[in-house]
């Protein structure tokens, strides 16, 4: 490129002006990449869920329990290959404010429905084996420093009067889906059951169930809940992804929320660098009115100004890009489990660059066209 | 030392096009900042609101909220005998053992199910809340499968009409009154005889979430919880009932804060930058007169003044433009849940004159910071160059 010194020429020309067009614009690419962040979280967990598994919770709603026997008789539905029941803990570790999902599970088949949460084989064999065990998500784990052999004393006042159960940390779950939940902490059925008043024994909160195929979902869901119709305890059976879905939906509209903010951060974005472009050009069109006079083509002088502005977006959008790499961890530390886990992945950074392309280029456009269209001589007159 | 204010009028007048970079970048970032503040502010002002200073809410010790306490028809008994609670009318003490549970209903505006709070209460509440009045209807009669709704459950969630059954737990209810409770959080609540909601919902009916007392005043309050400790037979805690639902909000108000303040803070540096640019060319373009102004006798703080008194213009129509912008939200219901809970709350945006009075220092601040570096730069350029340079 014969023409990139006289394009950094120019660039540098207003040092200041250059430093904070640049800056203006990494700082909008770093929020809008930031709200890119949030939002996958608060709709990850539907985007992630299994195709093949289902989740059977009570109709009247979820906080219902229903008799553990169903699981028997879910089980042996056509098309259901594993069947695994959990409940709702809500223990307080240490302080309210540190809330983290608590199931307690079903450590026989636990496993081969949750196939993406990956326990090592000898953490999970101790688990099985230790009665107050308990199993904790590797982003739990390292939000409050546990490793494996840490004791644990949760408050509950859910079943019973309030006391603190105490589990040892046998194991650590990762997920093998990239940002997937690693928040849970799981307990054992077995203490669980033994610790709590008897019209809570012999009852579980929902089944997880994996299919033999994604295909078979409508129908087993059908035959599950025509099953227990009429019964004291109707069920409702959806896929994880409706379940997680639905769940999400009531946090209250983020989506939306976030995507507003989102575009007011892209329209204060466009004016303000397409404002700069056009002061900067307009203080040249001598300078430009000359380039045309010595025989360069409109053409070129459109290209000369998109060149411009598309190596400010670009500076400005790795730049933001860049930051927020470096941010979103601490960030995501800092709200300390208030949201899922924050995860920036190549698409919403490949959308970053992309939309850094595109802003570049509308800022250059209109003052590059005017350029393009301005006649020399009245410029050149022009003081 | 003063240089007329009217000159910086109208040299922002003259050049409203570069100033107008930073009144959109400050109008943006001051709406967003206002927005998300009056986000925070609609959901904890419906949460306390629902509280009262002279109530007192008992629940098991240990207990975070009201899903998760558990208190037997025992305690109540014993509870409902202890000084400082109120008596009713017929004498009775004003005492409401709740049962507190959710159950999905669709909302009218996706179709999709939210929970809704469903809440067994004793035939004397509207005593003891007495903010709640009911505005279409009446009371349900204790004893019957009737209902009545808050105002916003009846706007928000399909099917809870006045005069409508609905199928709720095991049993159908007819709706028979609609509740106005002050935007408080109760109304996107369903409420029923206690002795009834239970049981439907497959718990045993001696076993409540909570009790709700009102107290003969609010310096009551001490006299309750202190007898109420000391009786061995109880293991409760006892709560002013404003107290508990302030702290119920706490959650998704503290998200919606940070998230809200850091996007606004990240915003606001973008923004100086827009002030910062379209200041530093004011000067810049400037030169001549600057410096004639210098020639005439005004010195370099005036000049500052000047310059700063233009950025404090431009910053201050930004922060109006964005507060302007955003008050339409004010009142618009939506919705969230309550992250304690899990129960569907339905609310407002709060947009308070305070609130609006915060945006605009918050204008100002980065006027300040946007405005004082090109005024110092105007301040000290030399007076015969700028005066020679074209």
């Amino acid at each position: 490129m014969k023409f990139s010194r006289l394009i950094f020429a120019n660039l540098f020309r207003k040092k200041i002006r250059l430093l904070l067009t640049v800056g203006s614009f990494a700082i909008a690419l770093f929020l809008f990449t930031f709200l890119a962040v949030v939002r996958g979280a608060f709709s990850r967990g539907t985007e992630l869920a299994g195709a093949d598994r289902l989740v059977v919770i009570n109709r009247v709603g979820l906080i219902n329990t229903m008799p553990l026997s169903y699981g028997d008789k879910i089980r042996q539905i056509k098309g259901v290959k594993y069947v695994t029941h959990n409940n709702w803990f809500g223990g307080v570790y240490q302080d309210e404010k540190n809330f983290f999902p608590q199931f307690v599970i079903d450590p026989e088949n636990q496993r081969q429905v949750m196939t993406e949460m990956r326990v090592p084989d000898d953490q999970w064999k101790k688990f099985v084996g230790d009665r107050q065990g308990a199993i904790a998500g590797r982003n739990l784990a390292n939000r409050f420093h546990w490793k494996v052999g840490d004791r644990i004393p949760l408050q509950n006042a859910l079943y019973g009067s309030t006391k603190t159960w105490e589990f040892n940390l046998d194991g650590i779950y990762t997920n093998d889906k990239e940002g997937g939940d690693e928040s849970q902490f799981w307990l054992q059925w077995d203490y669980f059951y033994e610790n709590v008043p008897d019209q809570i024994k012999g009852q579980a909160g929902w089944w997880v169930l994996k299919l033999d195929s994604p295909d078979e979902a409508v129908g087993v869901g059908k035959a599950i809940d025509d099953g227990f119709a009429n019964s004291s305890y109707e069920t409702k059976t959806e896929t994880e992804s409706a379940f997680q879905a639905g769940f999400a939906k009531q946090l209250g509209n983020i989506q939306l929320l976030i995507t507003t903010i989102g575009s007011v951060v892209f329209f204060t974005l466009l004016l303000i660098t397409g404002n700069t472009m056009a002061i900067s050009i307009r203080e040249r069109t001598g300078e430009l009115a000359v380039l045309k006079a010595i025989g360069y083509s409109d053409r070129f002088v459109l290209f000369f100004v998109l060149a411009e502005s598309l190596v400010i977006a670009l500076c400005g959008g790795l730049i933001g890009l860049g930051l927020a790499m470096l941010a979103i961890p601490v960030v995501a530390a800092s709200l300390n489990g208030l949201l899922p886990p924050l995860l920036l992945s190549a698409a919403s950074l490949g959308m970053g660059v992309v939309l850094a392309v595109a802003v570049g280029l509308a800022s250059g456009l209109l003052p590059g066209i005017s350029a393009m269209r301005m006649r020399v001589v009245e410029a050149l007159r022009r003081v | 030392m003063a240089i007329p204010v009217i000159y910086n009028f109208r040299s922002v007048k003259a050049r409203w096009s570069s100033a107008i970079v930073a009144v959109v970048g400050i109008a943006g970032t001051v709406g967003v900042f206002v927005a998300m503040l009056s986000l925070a502010r609609g959901f904890k002002a419906t949460l306390v609101s629902s509280g009262s200073e002279d109530n007192a809410i008992i629940m098991r010790a240990g207990a975070t909220s009201e899903m998760t306490g558990g208190v037997t028809i025992d305690t109540v008994k014993i509870i409902q005998d202890k000084p400082g609670i109120a008596r009713g009318a017929d004498g009775s003490p004003l005492v409401t053992p709740e049962v507190v549970l959710v159950a999905p209903i669709p909302l009218i505006s996706t179709g999709t199910d939210a929970n809704v709070e469903i809440r067994g209460v004793s035939k004397n509440v509207l005593e003891i809340r007495r903010n709640i009045k009911i505005v279409e209807g009446r009371m349900f009669t204790p004893g019957l499968n009737e209902i009545v709704v808050g105002k916003n459950a009846n706007a928000s969630y399909s099917g809870l009409t006045l005069g409508n059954t609905i199928a709720l737990g095991s049993v159908h209810w007819k709706i028979v009154g609609i509740f106005d409770a002050g935007d408080s959080s109760f109304d996107s609540d369903v409420w029923g005889d206690a002795h009834l909601i239970g049981p439907a919902f497959n718990r045993p009916d001696i076993f409540f979430q909570s009790i709700t007392v009102h107290l003969t005043s609010a310096s009551a309050f001490q006299e309750l919880k202190d007898a109420a400790t000391a009786d061995p037979r109880l293991n409760v805690d006892v709560t002013r009932e404003i107290d508990y639902y302030s702290k119920q909000s706490n959650r998704l108000t503290t998200l919606i804060t940070v998230l809200g303040g850091l996007v606004a803070g990240v915003m606001a540096i973008g923004a100086v930058f827009g002030a910062l640019n379209t200041m530093y060319s004011a000067v810049a373009e400037r030169g001549r007169e600057i410096a004639t102004m210098r020639a005439l006798g005004f010195g370099g703080p005036s000049v500052v003044l000047s310059f700063v008194i233009e950025a404090l213009l431009i910053a201050f129509v930004g922060g109006l433009v964005g507060c302007i912008a955003v008050l339409p939200l004010n009142g618009l219901t939506t919705g969230a849940m309550n992250l304690q809970t899990f129960s569907h709350v339905a609310f407002a945006f709060k947009i308070t004159t305070e609130l609006l009075a915060k945006g605009i220092v918050f204008a100002l601040v980065m006027g300040i910071i946007g405005g004082l570096l090109p005024a110092m730069r105007a301040a000290s350029m030399p007076v015969a160059s700028a005066l020679r340079e074209l």
